[in-house]
């Protein structure tokens, strides 16, 4: 049997198995940290900072932190909501974020959290950057402009024999997720539809789909993102 | 509100847009009708009033800065205009527009006017238009807010006419704006 613990989140006492990951022990809790590079059921790799709480008052990303027995977690202070607004912010800056023309537009999850921090314009200058559109693939098209690095379908995404599909090329700011020509040669449709789902933004679209929700019914049109767990 | 009270002033342009935040401005329907009761409208598209005779209250941008004559009329709302507010994806950061922003200007210009598929023998002097009457194209688009002070941004492609008009009445009638979710999208 699991063996519990008690921490502190947000000055409330909670339960959460020992060793559960404190933005799923959160989330039982009723209390949203927001994501974007964690994804259930893949390694958390602490890659966009956005989780970011204070745990017994250090900035810690809550997706690679387990829960120890008197933890006090705070995950909404001020400062908290103000450092995730410029995470959102730094990200529409840094690549280049055309929602009218996405396909993900709707369904994004870096769109979510903009609107969910009430993001207009950001606070950094837009840096433009000259990036490629991959469509050499027969099931998937790689838009690097939209590309916010999370890795997740490189952590998540693996062919029949185990190997991951995407990988890194580059380095620092010029780095860059590719499909693995020969790891990817023969995924089938499912696969392919796990990979665009797996990623937050529309980086990874199926070729020859697309629009396929009517705006005003896609994810987050009604209702911001979290909201299933606190409004 | 009071009969006698006077009625805010309202500016409106679109620099490099497609009218298309316009258009979402005259989707409000019946409500133009209790606009004009609110507002007065100065230089615009919508009246064709050309130069500023007035002080305004509001100045409303769509679209970003292109060239040369987008920078002069957007720096001239901003002397005229006591609140600025910017409005739709490209006026915020650039649009459409701005895909250009990854290649070079001369590069644009050469695919434009002598490379493209669609020039074919359309220009058999091989010119690049420069008469001085025309506006210089800027090296890229800028956002309205890289060119000067811009006060509120109201997102969308186009931005819902709900939101205009909660934005606008807000701004007038000096009440706290209830923004709602359904109507700030990007898209």
């Amino acid at each position: 049997m699991a063996s519990f613990v008690r921490f502190t989140l947000d000055g409330k006492t909670c339960l959460a198995e020992e060793g559960a990951q404190l933005v799923a022990a959160a989330r039982e809790a009723g209390v949203y940290i927001p994501t974007l590079c964690n994804y259930p059921g893949i390694p958390p790799k602490g890659a966009c900072r956005i989780c970011t709480v204070l745990v017994n008052g250090i900035p810690q990303t809550a997706c690679t932190t387990k829960v120890v027995e008197d933890m006090n977690v705070a995950t909404t202070t001020p400062e908290l909501e103000a450092f995730r607004r410029s995470v959102v912010e730094i990200l529409f800056a840094e690549g280049n974020h055309l929602c009218p023309s996405c396909e993900r537009s709707g369904n994004c999850e870096l769109q979510a959290l903009a609107y969910r921090y009430r993001v207009t314009v950001s606070n950094f200058p837009y840096l433009f950057p000259k990036r490629d559109v991959e469509a050499w693939h027969p099931k998937l098209v790689k838009d690097h402009n939209r590309c916010i690095q999370c890795k997740r379908c490189i952590r998540g995404i693996h062919n029949a024999a185990g190997h991951a599909i995407f990988a890194f090329g580059k380095r620092g700011d010029k780095v860059v997720i590719n499909i693995d020509p020969d790891t990817s040669k023969d995924i089938d449709d499912e696969l392919a539809q796990r990979a665009m789902d797996i990623c937050p933004v529309g980086a990874i679209l199926r070729k020859g789909k697309g629009f396929d929700v009517p705006i005003g019914r896609r994810t987050y049109d009604r209702a911001p993102i979290g909201s299933e767990v606190r409004p | 509100m009071s009969a006698k009270a006077p009625k805010k002033i309202v500016a409106t342009t679109s620099l490099a847009g497609c009218f298309g935040c316009h258009m979402s401005l005259l989707d409000i329907d019946e409500r133009i009708l209790d606009l004009i009761e609110l507002v007065e409208f100065n230089k615009s598209p919508l009246d064709d009033i050309k130069t500023f005779t007035k002080e305004c209250d509001v100045g409303l941008i769509e679209g970003g800065c292109c060239n040369d004559e987008n920078v002069h009329v957007l720096t001239e709302f901003r002397k005229h205009c006591k609140t600025l507010v910017a409005f739709g994806e490209c006026a915020l950061m650039g649009g459409l527009p701005a895909l250009r922003n990854v290649l070079p200007l001369k590069e644009c210009l050469d695919e434009a006017y002598l490379d493209g598929p669609t020039v074919a023998d359309g220009n058999p002097g091989k010119i690049i238009p420069h008469d001085p009457d025309l506006p210089k194209i800027l090296n890229r688009v800028y956002p309205c807010h890289e060119v000067v002070k811009i006060d509120y941004f109201l997102p969308g492609c186009p931005p819902s006419a709900d939101l205009i008009w909660d934005a606008l009445v807000a701004l007038v009638t000096g009440k706290e704006l209830d923004l709602q979710y359904r109507s700030f999208k990007f898209d």
